[in-house]
């Protein structure tokens, strides 16, 4: 992969090169991260050349490197308390897409990573990003199962799926203009040991939000933008109507894996009993088969099926995800109007010790009325710290207006090609429903046309 | 609903049509009971017109079922719905109830009709032509059901203590041997059919619950709206086409099956008595040996419980030949039936999604259209 990084060195800032080597753009993105984490501004404003993320897409990771998890392992280990447990390693591989393009077939480099590295590092990409709709992660324990579906992690079919899951994870975060640029996201793919701790040392721990400042920030912020409202409200009931869908088309499998198994209870009656007849016995017993045919299709089918479920589950976590910035933008916009509170007090405090005039009732007035007036000197001294105290503000105040609008800015952006994205792959996903039940339904005209025959035949 | 006169093998031959419909209920100070009609049309001389119209309830059908055993004892007369199941939620009076009942009498009266010999019986012509009233006295004359009652628990006795016959013809108890399996499968059949009709409905069910919801999410996607609203209606088209299903199944495999599962009862009860008629022979081949005394009175009477023996077991043979034929012919018929509707039911449910596919990939293709636009 280091081969092909150095032959473009005009191409955008991503950075090819092992993560020990300085990154080769200004705006290296373990730097920008950081930034951002304070500023709240997207690097859309920093990027050198200016470029929109619109157009990066070009330049996406995704097009560069393939990306596949492509084995499941049982492995043992200890944990933090140093006992032994039992956990699945997913094979992480990536391959340069240029090199296969040129006829050459190299071996992939790849690593083994658990489920709880992964969520670490969208923890961290959560933090450090919270303008981003980030990707979710495939569910961490089976939901929605119907009742032949174990809801044991380690069931293969399961673990099977969760590797689809993952992959598809690392593939959208690749695809993302934004955060495929992450030193860390790249290290994750590539570097094997230390990782874990590289994560940590970044302290993005530190810098996440507590959820009781951000509930308290959702019910106390008086002026949010409105989108961002309308945005929350649509997330809800994303939510509430993908959960009714899987649920209740659990029940639908459920029902329909009873129809097609207690077809099968025919096969074997028949087939005694076409031992007891001389001419209905060929038929009957040939009808048993096809019976038996019919009652093994649904296994296959509905295993389809679970596929299409997952794709509406991954739209069902990312309502989480929209949630997490429309709660990013309240927190900023509380502390945006806390700091103009703040600094509107702070000046008419300032001109009540000016004009010796009191306005509203205040602490200070009462005591003042009660224990005399100050002297001059401190109420010159006061003033200026008010007055020192109002210029910080004012600048703290402008520059909270600023990285407030900018993230407006750029959480919006993300927020857009979010929904073209959803609106492509729901439909998609619509249109692969469809396909499964064309294919389930042909199978069904095959078996009953061969068992009709069967019958005929008796 | 519709197609239930069902002309069985030579329809240019038959001469007797009825119909069983229309039940009515009846509340007097002592019972709650509910009567069918009874339209019987003919061009048979020996009824006196060609048009009748009787009702009749479920106790009359009972009278009529025990005189044609009474009259044939070795013939396979057809079963009557059961008096009454306890199992399962079906109330007495319950318009499920009523129809399978209807149903079946109406199948119990045409067998009756099809049958070579039991046709020309007097009691069925009264049963069909008579007015209340005369169908009541007539009743109370003959032997009741009573007689009936002890020569079959006689046969069940001689069955049971005797063992088996002696001498026996081999035809017999292969016939014997034969039902049994057969009576064990048909009712494992029947199991599995209605447990099939169970989960069919169980799925319609939730169907109908299942399109709903994507009409539902179509109020919060206005870019999905027609994908949605396309599956939703899919599924709706579906769930229609389950129903159909179902409706087949309890219009003719249900009934088809359960009708020979009563067979199996049927079968042994004529078996037994025909073994009775020849244990009688035997017993008096027996006093005969033991006898000094009445030699000549024993012989004639064996002689004619010869005759009888041998009369019996030709007509069983030949009714179960019949039998044979008609069971084999009914049960391909219903399961033909089956797959039919099969067949139809995905037929259906493909035409609706694939006519939805088609609609969205050529929005898709118009939609990327429109992106490779600069």
């Amino acid at each position: 992969m280091s081969a092909c990084a150095e032959g473009e060195p005009s191409r955008a800032p991503i950075p090819m090169e092992r993560p020990e080597a300085e990154p080769l753009s200004a705006s290296g993105s373990c730097q920008a991260g950081e930034a951002e984490a304070e500023a709240g501004s997207g690097p859309a404003a920093e990027e050198p050349g200016g470029r929109a993320a619109g157009t990066m897409m070009e330049d996406c990771l995704s097009k560069k490197i393939e990306i596949t998890v492509s084995e499941a392992e049982k492995r043992t280990g200890r944990n933090a308390m140093n006992m032994q447990e039992i956990y699945t390693a997913y094979l992480i591989e990536t391959r340069a897409v240029e090199s296969q393009t040129e006829g050459q077939c190299s071996p992939p480099d790849s690593l083994w990573r658990r489920y709880s590295e992964f969520e670490l590092l969208r923890n961290y990409l959560l933090v450090n990003y919270p303008h981003i709709v980030v990707p979710p992660l495939p569910e961490k324990r089976a939901e929605f199962v119907w009742h032949k579906l174990s809801a044991d992690n380690m069931d293969p079919d399961f673990v099977e799926r969760r590797r689809i899951g993952l992959e598809n994870f690392l593939i959208r975060v690749a695809s993302h203009p934004i955060i495929c640029q992450d030193k860390i996201f790249y290290s994750f793919l590539t570097q094997e040991g230390g990782w874990k701790e590289m994560v940590n040392e970044t302290g993005f721990q530190l810098k996440a939000e507590s959820r009781l400042k951000a509930l308290n920030a959702t019910f106390r912020v008086k002026n949010p933008d409105k989108r961002f409202t309308e945005l929350k409200h649509y997330s809800d009931e994303l939510q509430s109507v993908i959960s009714h869908l899987l649920r209740v088309r659990a029940r639908v499998a459920d029902r329909l894996y009873g129809v097609y198994k207690v077809h099968g209870n025919y096969g074997r009656v028949f087939s005694e009993w076409s031992a007891i007849e001389k001419e209905m016995g060929d038929g009957l017993q040939s009808a048993g088969h096809h019976m038996d045919v019919y009652a093994a299709s649904i296994d296959d089918i509905l295993e389809e099926e679970e596929h299409y479920a997952d794709q509406l589950k991954e739209y069902l976590f990312y309502a989480e995800a929209l949630r997490a910035v429309c709660r990013k933008h309240e927190l900023i916009q509380y502390d945006l109007e806390m700091a103009a509170q703040d600094l509107a007090s702070k000046k008419q405090q300032c001109e009540e010790l000016a004009t010796g005039t009191l306005r509203t009732f205040s602490l200070k007035g009462m005591t003042s009325k009660l224990f005399g007036q100050e002297s001059p000197e401190q109420r010159e001294g006061k003033i200026k710290v008010l007055e020192e105290q109002i210029h910080d503000g004012e600048e703290q105040l402008k520059s909270k207006n600023v990285e407030g609008r900018e993230f407006v800015k750029s959480a919006w952006a993300d927020i857009e090609r979010f929904k073209e994205q959803k609106n492509h792959d729901l439909k998609e996903a619509l249109i692969n429903y469809a396909v499964m039940q064309i294919s389930m339904c042909k199978k069904g005209i095959q078996v009953w046309t061969n068992a009709k025959e069967c019958f005929s035949k008796m | 609903m519709i197609n239930q006169y069902k002309f069985e093998d030579e329809p240019e031959l038959k001469d007797l049509f009825i119909t069983v419909d229309d039940p009515e209920s009846h509340i007097t100070a002592i019972e709650t009971f509910i009567t069918y009609r009874v339209v019987t049309k003919t061009s048979r001389g020996e009824f006196d017109s060609s048009e009748y119209e009787v009702r009749r309830r479920y106790q009359d059908f009972v009278w009529l079922k025990s005189r044609l055993e009474e009259a044939h004892p070795t013939l396979i007369i057809p079963p009557l719905p059961e008096k009454f199941i306890m199992k399962g939620m079906v109330e007495r009076f319950s318009d499920e109830f009523i129809e399978t009942r209807r149903k079946a009498l109406h199948k119990f009266l045409n067998r009756i009709a099809e049958h070579p010999t039991l046709t020309f019986n007097e009691d069925f012509k009264i049963f069909l032509t008579a007015q209340a009233w005369e169908l009541s006295s007539h009743k109370k004359q003959g032997p009741g059901l009573f007689s009936r009652m002890g020569q079959t628990v006689r046969a069940v006795a001689s069955s049971v203590i005797g063992g088996g016959v002696k001498d026996r013809p081999d035809m017999f108890t292969d016939i014997n041997d034969y039902m049994e399996t057969f009576n064990q499968k048909i009712n494992l059949i029947d199991k599995i059919s209605q447990r099939i009709y169970k989960e069919e409905r169980g799925y319609y069910c939730e169907m109908k619950e299942y399109g709903p919801i994507h009409t539902l999410w179509c109020a919060s996607e206005e870019d999905l709206v027609d994908s949605l609203k396309g599956v939703a209606s899919c599924i709706d088209k579906c769930c229609k086409a389950t129903e159909n299903r179902m409706a087949g199944l309890s219009e003719n495999l249900l009934p088809a099956l359960h009708e020979y599962v009563l067979y199996g009862e049927i079968l042994t009860g004529v078996l037994k008595r025909r073994d009775q008629i020849q244990a009688d022979l035997d017993s008096k081949v027996d006093a005969l040996s033991n006898k000094k005394t009445e030699k000549d009175l024993l012989t004639e009477e064996i002689g004619n419980l010869e005759d009888k023996v041998e009369c019996a077991n030709n007509a069983l043979k030949a009714d179960w030949d019949r039998w044979k034929q008609n069971m084999q012919h009914d049960m391909k018929t219903a399961f033909l039936n089956v797959a039919e509707n099969n067949i139809h039911y995905y037929e259906q449910c493909l035409a609706t999604w694939e006519s939805f596919l088609t609609s969205q990939t050529v929005d898709l293709h118009l939609g990327e259209d429109s992106e490779d636009k600069p």
